[in-house]
């Protein structure tokens, strides 16, 4: 049953249904992520040790370098990625992993995402219409 | 988004499987940024390492080459950031063979399908710098914040794929840093004390870069003092673009467009104990140094001959690792210069064409038992702890008398 409905601007990628992971911090698959174990590794990242793969990442803004583009795609072809990304500000580097990914993505959000969510909340996320759906 | 009669045509497919998979990789980005249209291009500089790439990306490589040439053919000049790899050296530094086999096999189909590969994160160093005005599609943080703030072109970031896509497009999405009104600053900083060397200006950068909220920032700054260098103003960028995903910056009196860019009001400002502070943040677990890393941005000349001069007659410690790494025409120059020798005489090693934290730098850690790392680049210490090293931040000259010493020197 929805229970809440947050909109971010129109986003990439198919509908998923999953379970969040949130954390007030921001984001880069090489700076933030071992990649072969999929939990995140910065130590100084809020979600330091936690297991990404599958659950829809909830964080605030991009950062980093560019290598996040390549990344994605990899990620998800050996099965260790997230299911999409809810971010308050995504920057071209999150859009053109997203795309070339087909993984889901949605940012710009009317207030802060990683404060409307809490981990564990399962989501319908839409990109096509930016639309986040809280079913629990 | 509007899109011409050609542009659809590509779409369509009418020009091959690999300029509509571009155009649509580049309409699904544009559309997410509210682009109006596409903008030409002139260069694109790519970044593709294996540890990035992955087999996923290579395999997606290799299945374009098979594409008939004419459709995928590059429409204007593609360079290549740093390998993951110098293969001259690789056996000293125990790379994993089938980590070294994704790097040839991503090299050699990057160099077959028309990539240029000048292996450097410096182009505008070293390559063919872009001018005022003139719209790219650049794939390296520090190469776009030096492009769009010290030369005034007009880049967004641009991952692999993208630069790809503007590769074989010859057009990029037109929104973000293509356009006259993302490029005003956003906030306004200035400097309490002058920076002492290299690494002052990318601690500068990293303490701006850490207070911006998101891509679209553009941080305007005020510094008293002679114009910095290229070299001062690549650490600073880097270091900004890492800690902010910041693509853009003024500097007052001295950037081409900051007059457009102004901001007034008051400044944010960074003083010494900023500074100090930002160095005392790095606090390894143990004082001995495993490797010692010049690298991100790649060694200008000039910065190879300084630490040339300071390693002169010296000899680094038998526990210390020491790599330094410059782009391939860099080392030409060096090799001839006389340099090159100078820093190896030292066991320093000079690697040509990569970058440390592109080189597999997790498995190269275990391999050769790297943790307590030391470096000049602020971008390399906010990088490189999420492969599990413990970073350590100093100048050039700190960063060689570390090595020799085989321990941290403060």
């Amino acid at each position: 049953m929805s229970v809440q409905c947050l909109t971010g601007h129109p986003g990439i990628g198919p509908a998923v249904t999953g379970t969040a992971l949130v954390a007030a911090d921001n984001f880069s698959a090489r700076y933030d992520l071992d990649r072969i174990r999929g939990v995140f590794s910065r130590p100084s990242h809020k979600l330091f040790g936690e297991s990404y793969v599958d659950r829809i990442l909830v964080l605030n803004a991009a950062k980093g370098g560019v290598a996040t583009a390549w990344m994605l795609k990899e990620m998800r072809e050996r099965r260790l990625a997230p299911l999409a990304l809810l971010l308050n500000f995504a920057n071209p580097i999150m859009a053109q992993a997203a795309a070339f990914a087909e993984m889901p993505l949605i940012d710009r959000f009317e207030g802060d995402v990683t404060a409307a969510l809490k981990s564990g909340d399962r989501l319908e996320i839409v990109p096509s219409t930016g639309e986040v759906r809280v079913l629990a | 988004m509007r899109l011409s009669d050609e542009e659809r045509a590509m779409r369509d497919g009418a020009h091959g499987e690999a300029r509509r998979w571009a155009i649509e990789q580049q309409i699904a980005v544009g559309e997410f940024f509210d682009a109006e249209d596409l903008v030409a291009i002139t260069q694109v500089h790519i970044h593709a390492d294996a540890e990035a790439v992955g087999v996923a990306g290579i395999e997606f490589l290799e299945k374009m080459l098979e594409e008939p040439a004419e459709g995928r053919r590059f429409a204007v000049p593609v360079v290549s950031d740093p390998r993951g790899a110098d293969f001259r050296r690789a056996s000293e530094l125990n790379y994993d063979q089938g980590l070294l086999a994704n790097e040839a096999r991503l090299r050699d189909v990057l160099a077959a399908l028309g990539v240029l590969m000048t292996d450097t994160c410096i182009v505008y160093q070293c390559v063919l710098p872009p001018v005022r005005g003139e719209h790219i599609a650049f794939g390296d943080t520090g190469s776009v914040i030096y492009s769009n703030s010290v030369c005034g072109a007009r880049s967004n970031y641009e991952g692999g794929p993208a630069a790809l896509a503007a590769a074989i497009t010859g057009r990029t999405p037109r929104y973000g840093f293509h356009l006259s009104e993302r490029r005003r600053g956003t906030c306004r900083y200035g400097f309490a004390d002058p920076p002492r060397h290299l690494t002052d200006w990318g601690a500068i950068g990293a303490l701006i870069g850490r207070q911006q909220g998101s891509y679209w920032e553009v941080p305007y700054i005020v510094a008293d003092g002679p114009a910095p260098s290229s070299d001062a103003l690549k650490h600073m960028g880097a270091a900004m673009a890492s800690y902010g995903s910041t693509a853009m910056y003024h500097l007052e009196g001295v950037t081409p467009e900051w007059r457009e860019g102004a901001l007034e009001g008051d400044a944010v400002t960074i003083g010494r104990a900023d500074i100090e502070a930002f160095y005392a943040s790095f606090a390894p677990s143990r004082e001995e140094l495993d490797v010692v890393v010049f690298a991100a941005p790649q060694l200008s000349l000039y910065e190879m001959q300084q630490l040339a001069g300071l390693l002169e007659g010296r000899r680094v410690s038998g526990n210390t690792a020491v790599l330094v790494a410059v782009p391939p025409e860099t080392k030409s120059g060096c090799d001839r210069l006389g340099l090159t020798a100078m820093i190896e005489a030292s066991g320093a090693m000079v690697l040509e064409g990569v970058c440390f934290y592109q080189m597999h730098a997790r498995e190269l850690g275990e391999a050769n038992g790297w943790r307590v790392l030391m470096s000049n680049s602020t971008k390399l210490v906010n990088i490189i702890s999420g492969y599990g090293y413990e970073p350590v931040l100093a100048s050039m000259r700190q960063c060689v008398e570390s090595a020799v010493a085989g321990r941290i020197v403060r």
